[in-house]
């Protein structure tokens, strides 16, 4: 699922990328990963990213977390992944994948029907497995290379391959057609918590496994998107 | 008669062979093994390193090849370390992945994990076993072994955690470690962060 929050944050993305691509024109040299030629323009965002967290995201999430009882979490996160359930679909028909697309269809119609608007994931139940697709993951389907790496402050790391399928999500995403405006930044900011409260647990395990935590997590970023790519069942990458 | 002893020492070791538990049926043995115990335990879903690391060293370490493991984050420096450098880095790499990953077990509330379904062929010597931890209200979490057989005996040689492999996600750092400091910089670096992990936890047992 992508990370959304209304229009003034794209903005703000948008500067930034219009911004770093300037940075970049006047020091690309060539880092020592291949994979992550700007890695010194990466790491400032990295760590800029990191102090944004510190004092805004994790404790409003960290407030979520402990605010909000359990089944009212799970209803937003099985809302905002019904919401997203017919682009999944869409995904998966560009991806070639007819069947996987008829169960994404199959889901949204069964979760807004009996699960009363999606609050409730009755499809899982029934054995109706949610996919995770997005537009990056087809484009790469359809033979397009990752790309540099990039890390954004706010959005996380990205290929330039996903930054550009992010973009396209974005466009796609039902919350960016909800009116009234303060409505729709106040669905996108609930899904940015939700979704960054799901990520707490983990903080802890990346801070004390990392060497280095930046690397740590653009390579653990790589893995899981090559992961997602081929639907959980990359090819072996050994020596 | 050298026949019989031929066909009696085949016999043997086939017998050994099909003696040895099947990579999957392991799999699922320790964890749930591991989770019974966990259930049971106040103190270790409290947080008690003690009681994780003596637990994970008496049920889960023996089924760990660390060594293949370490050479495999390692990547292409490990031909070039001698085998005492090849043993310490095995072993702070080893106390360093028990230290984080052995912090998963506090957070254990009510997770169910569903293994999928196994096939292997017939003299496989490496196989993946898959499966996935459910929890309410959060996404499925993918959670995959890889094995090899070894002297009769089937153990991990990496995990897989939602796509992420927890051994060859340390590559790049390793190798600029190395690059930096050579195997011996690379050693050193993580006996350092095994005891600033272990000085934390000492000062966390302290306070309670």
């Amino acid at each position: 699922m992508t990370v959304t929050a209304g229009f003034s944050i794209r903005r703000l993305v948008r500067l930034l990328v219009v911004g770093g691509a300037v940075a970049l024109a006047g020091q690309a040299t060539a880092g020592e990963n291949p994979r992550d030629p700007y890695e010194g323009f990466n790491r400032a965002m990295f760590s800029a990213n990191e102090t944004l967290d510190k004092y805004a995201a994790r404790p409003v999430a960290q407030a979520y977390d402990a605010a909000v009882p359990l089944p009212v979490k799970a209803s937003f996160g099985n809302f905002f992944g019904n919401v997203g359930e017919v682009w999944v679909g869409a995904n998966n028909a560009m991806q070639g994948k007819p069947a996987e697309a008829g169960t994404g269809v199959a889901r949204l119609l069964i979760n807004s029907t009996v699960g009363i608007f999606g609050l409730f994931d009755v499809a899982s139940e029934m054995g109706l497995e949610r996919y995770n697709e997005d537009f990056g993951q087809t484009m790469a389907v359809w033979g397009v290379g990752d790309g540099p790496y990039f890390f954004f402050p706010v959005i996380g790391p990205r290929t330039a391959r996903d930054t550009a399928g992010w973009a396209v999500d974005t466009m796609a995403d039902p919350v960016t057609f909800v009116r009234p405006e303060s409505v729709r930044i106040g669905t996108a900011v609930l899904r940015f918590v939700d979704i960054r409260a799901g990520l707490l647990p983990a903080d802890k395990v990346v801070e004390e496994a990392a060497l280095d935590k930046y690397a740590y997590i653009r390579d653990a970023y790589l893995q899981r998107r090559r992961n997602l790519i081929h639907d959980g069942r990359p090819p072996r990458l050994d020596d | 008669m050298k026949r019989l002893f031929a066909f009696v020492s085949f016999c043997l070791l086939s017998c050994a062979a099909f003696a040895s538990e099947a990579p999957d049926a392991l799999v699922k043995r320790v964890s749930d093994e591991v989770l019974e115990i966990v259930r049971a335990d106040k103190d270790i879903r409290n947080g008690d390193m003690q009681k994780i690391v003596a637990l994970v060293d008496a049920k889960v370490l023996p089924h760990f090849n660390f060594q293949r493991m370490t050479s495999l984050a390692v990547g292409r420096d490990w031909r070039s370390a001698t085998p005492a450098q090849k043993s310490r880095l095995a072993e702070e790499f080893k106390m360093l992945l028990v230290r984080t990953y052995s912090n998963a077990l506090t957070g254990y509330s009510n997770q169910r994990i569903v293994f999928k379904p196994f096939r292997m062929k017939d003299g496989e010597s490496e196989v993946l076993v898959r499966s996935e931890v459910v929890q309410p209200g959060a996404q499925p979490v993918q959670i995959d072994y890889w094995l090899e057989l070894a002297d009769g005996k089937w153990k991990v040689y990496d995990v897989v955690v939602a796509g992420i492999s927890l051994v060859t996600n340390y590559r790049e750092q390793f190798a600029r470690e190395v690059r930096d400091g050579g195997i011996d910089g690379l050693i050193a670096s993580l006996a350092t962060k095994n005891k600033s992990l272990e000085a934390a936890a000492a000062a966390k047992t302290a306070r309670k």
